[in-house]
């Protein structure tokens, strides 16, 4: 078929999954058609509830990138101590990982 | 206009070179029609660059002979055999690299017109980048190893004072100084290395020398040394600790161009490996050498990429992140070499992704880098934790952005899903464990672009961001080239896979067509 | 023995450079590192292409039945210099640049971009 990708364990076709994807929205949108509208603009409705408190500031509520994934590195500690300071910004740290890189390939390749 | 068609190998490099030298001289005596010609001149390169890859596509290898009439064979018969020109070498993988190439430098060309425009000093800009285009171009159709050394050092000097040219407080400076130290080692590694070859053969074409390669210890040095030298400039780990350096302080669209400037490196690396050592090695365990430095780079690059907070630098380490699916998928490809069942079972479509991975990459990698480039444009922050909501200003670099994310990610119908899922299934063929690692790397990547996304467009406008206002048009054009190749490529990969990367795989795979394209048979 | 001296010159050069490369924290210092280890790249060259008895490949007044060497290599090495001139000066311009901004080229210090 056209847009067949063989992918030696079977097939993927980005045609048909568009396709099947369009479908889908279009019959979303039409349920949601379906529904009744008892949205109204420029009312109370539309404003945040904070339970009872005011909105605060624009700049207060959005999260800052640097707090993502917080989680992620402190579950991740014990690496990330270690591969981080790997990272030490001295150039001649680098280049001595380009010869312990050198020493340990040509060990591998001449032992194997 | 024959003429211009017999000697395109040459204007391949002549083209770029020209119009380089002549931008100082144009912007010094004419300065308004600078911009127009480094346009054209752009346009002019990739546009050889594409004629060549569609010649090479449709005819088959070119071998062309500098200063020699055409139809001279590349080994003449008085010469005892040897090829002693310098020879261009251009098959179905140098064809593909130029295509890509082409491509993103003509892009991120009308991208800096309009992203440079403001600042001092654009003749000079302008030259090196056409300088560094020809170095690249040079890199990828050369079939002498001499030459790939002076493409390759031309690549690193134009590629450093580029990424030095926004000084930003010396620290742009750094960058640079460290990615040309190290590339600079690099570089006299392989120059050393190509010493050692042409001490035993007498010869630098790489068919001379692939034909007559033997196996002995002075080779392994050899091999191992271009083996660590271009891995480090393609930015594998652990040898990747100067490209996050020099790409978060470059210029944008300038660290777009790095992205295929290092993908040259990775071209050398599987040209040496496939055809200049493909028959006598115990190629599983060079196979498995590449397997561990891919696999190395894709779970050390995402998870440093994660805790980042200056935005190009989170990229830069999705960068070397990515080269590691390539070295996985063309590693599994080399690990199975000799063997032609498991070759014909998994082994070449593990090449057709890897190689895939190439081209999907430099398109998505360069227009997210575009992307972000358009952002700090306009606000002039790196750090990750001063942005957000800019979506409700930069409308059109939130899409770009979120397509590329989507195409880096892995998320269908983009062409990142396509190549990273012909990685997986083969590779989940060879080793099990392997195809894991990578998927939950695709995972990993998907999880730091949703903080990128988020934190920068995403959220209620921000009072210091109230007055920012979209990019210029031609910025917008240079993603939209982008776009529609991450777009295309993802929708019709077949057609891709079929016509553009099969024949690369199997000139890498095929050593032997490639010794005879140029010696024509007999020795 | 003595037709090895060039490389093991060669080794040692190589050996010195990298030490240089490694354990120099002055920028200026690690500069010159890099070109020792040009030389010692341009050295392997040129006596890569040694012959005994062979002559330069000069055709005027060349004596009669003499072998001449294929001067590849020595392109090669003039090649190589050039193309070390221009990446020593850059290096060297980056790290003025690095001095006038930090006021130091000490490796330890020039680590901004770290992490």
């Amino acid at each position: 078929m056209i847009g067949d990708l063989i992918t030696g364990y079977g097939f993927w076709n980005p045609l048909v999954w568009v396709a099947v994807m369009a479908t889908g929205l279009l019959f979303a949108w039409l349920i949601w058609r379906c529904g009744e509208s008892d949205y109204d603009k420029g009312t109370e409705q539309t404003k945040p509830y904070l339970s009872g408190n005011d909105e605060p500031e624009k700049g207060a509520v959005h999260i800052r990138g640097g707090n993502m994934y917080w989680g992620f590195t402190q579950a991740l500690k014990g690496y990330y101590d270690k591969l981080v300071p790997l990272h030490s910004g001295v150039v001649n740290d680098y280049l001595a990982w380009f010869l312990i890189g050198v020493i340990v390939i040509f060990v591998v390749v001449i032992v194997l | 206009m024959n003429v211009l068609f017999e000697n395109l190998p040459a204007l391949l490099i002549a083209v770029p070179l020209f119009c380089a030298f002549l931008v100082p001289i144009i912007g010094r005596f004419v300065p308004k029609i600078r911009d127009a010609w480094i346009v054209l001149a752009s346009l002019a390169s990739s546009l050889t660059a594409v004629i060549t890859a569609i010649i090479v596509y449709t005819k088959g290898t070119i071998v062309y002979v500098f200063g020699a009439a055409a139809g001279t064979p590349a080994a003449p018969i008085d010469s005892g055999g040897i090829p002693f020109r310098i020879i261009f070498t251009i098959d179905g993988f140098g064809a593909f690299m130029l295509l890509s190439a082409a491509i993103v430098s003509f892009a991120v060309v009308l991208y800096l017109i309009s992203s440079q425009k403001e600042r001092s000093g654009k003749s000079e800009f302008y030259a090196l980048y056409l300088l560094l285009t020809a170095g690249i171009f040079g890199m990828v159709s050369t079939g002498d190893l001499f030459n790939f050394f002076v493409f390759l050092e031309i690549n690193s000097l134009a590629g450093a004072a580029l990424v030095s040219y926004h000084r930003r407080g010396g620290i742009a400076a750094e960058g640079a100084l460290k990615y040309l130290i190290v590339n600079t080692v690099g570089g006299l590694m392989v120059l050393f290395s190509i010493g050692i070859l042409y001490a035993q053969y007498d010869s630098l074409n790489m068919a001379v020398i692939a034909s007559q390669i033997s196996f002995s210890t002075l080779n392994i040095v050899a091999l191992v040394l271009f083996i660590t030298a271009l891995a480090m400039k393609a930015g594998s780990v652990p040898f990747h600790f100067a490209t996050p350096d020099a790409y978060s302080v470059a210029p944008s669209g300038i660290t777009a161009a790095m992205i295929v400037a290092s993908q040259a490196g990775l071209y050398g690396l599987f040209r040496i490996v496939f055809t200049l050592y493909g028959d006598i090695f115990n190629t599983v365990t060079i196979g498995w050498v590449v397997i561990i430095l891919g696999v190395l780079s894709m779970v050390i690059g995402v998870t440093m990429a994660i805790p980042q907070k200056d935005v190009k630098r989170l990229l830069a380490y999705h960068a070397v992140s990515q080269t590691g699916y390539m070295l996985l998928g063309v590693g599994v490809a080399l690990a199975v070499l000799g063997d032609p069942l498991a070759m014909a079972a998994y082994g070449q479509t593990a090449m057709e992704g890897g190689l895939f991975h190439i081209i999907n990459h430099a398109m998505y990698k360069g227009l997210l880098f575009l992307a972000v480039g358009a952002v700090i444009y306009r606000t002039g922050v790196w750090s990750l934790n001063k942005m957000g909501g800019l979506g409700h200003n930069m409308k059109w670099t939130m899409i770009f952005f979120l397509i590329g994310a989507l195409a880096i990610a892995g998320i269908p119908p983009f062409n990142g899903f396509a190549s990273k899922l012909m990685i997986y299934e083969s590779v989940f063929a060879f080793n099990p464990a392997l195809s894991i690692i990578a998927m939950v790397v695709s995972i990993l990547t998907l999880a730091s672009f949703m903080k990128v996304f988020h934190s920068m467009f995403m959220g209620p406008q921000l009072p210091e961001y109230a007055e920012v206002k979209e990019v210029p048009k031609l910025m917008i054009a240079g993603m939209v080239i982008l776009t529609i190749f991450v777009i295309g490529f993802g929708l019709f990969p077949d057609l891709v896979v079929n016509n553009l990367i099969t024949p690369a795989a199997d000139a890498l795979i095929n050593n032997g067509a490639y010794i005879t394209a140029v010696l024509g048979g007999g020795l | 023995m003595i037709a090895n001296l060039p490389f093991i010159a060669v080794a040692l050069l190589i050996g010195i450079a990298l030490a240089t490369i490694l354990l120099k924290k002055n920028m200026i210092k690690m500069v010159m590192g890099l070109a020792m280890l040009e030389g010692a790249v341009n050295l392997f060259l040129v006596s890569l292409g040694y012959r005994e008895n062979g002559i330069a490949p000069i055709f005027t007044n060349a004596p009669e039945g003499a072998d001449m060497v294929l001067p590849t290599v020595q392109a090669l090495t003039l090649t190589n210099i050039v193309i070390g001139v221009a990446t020593t000066a850059l290096m060297l311009v980056l790290v003025m640049v690095i001095y006038k901004k930090y006021g130091t080229v000490n490796a330890d210090k020039m680590r901004r971009l770290k992490e």
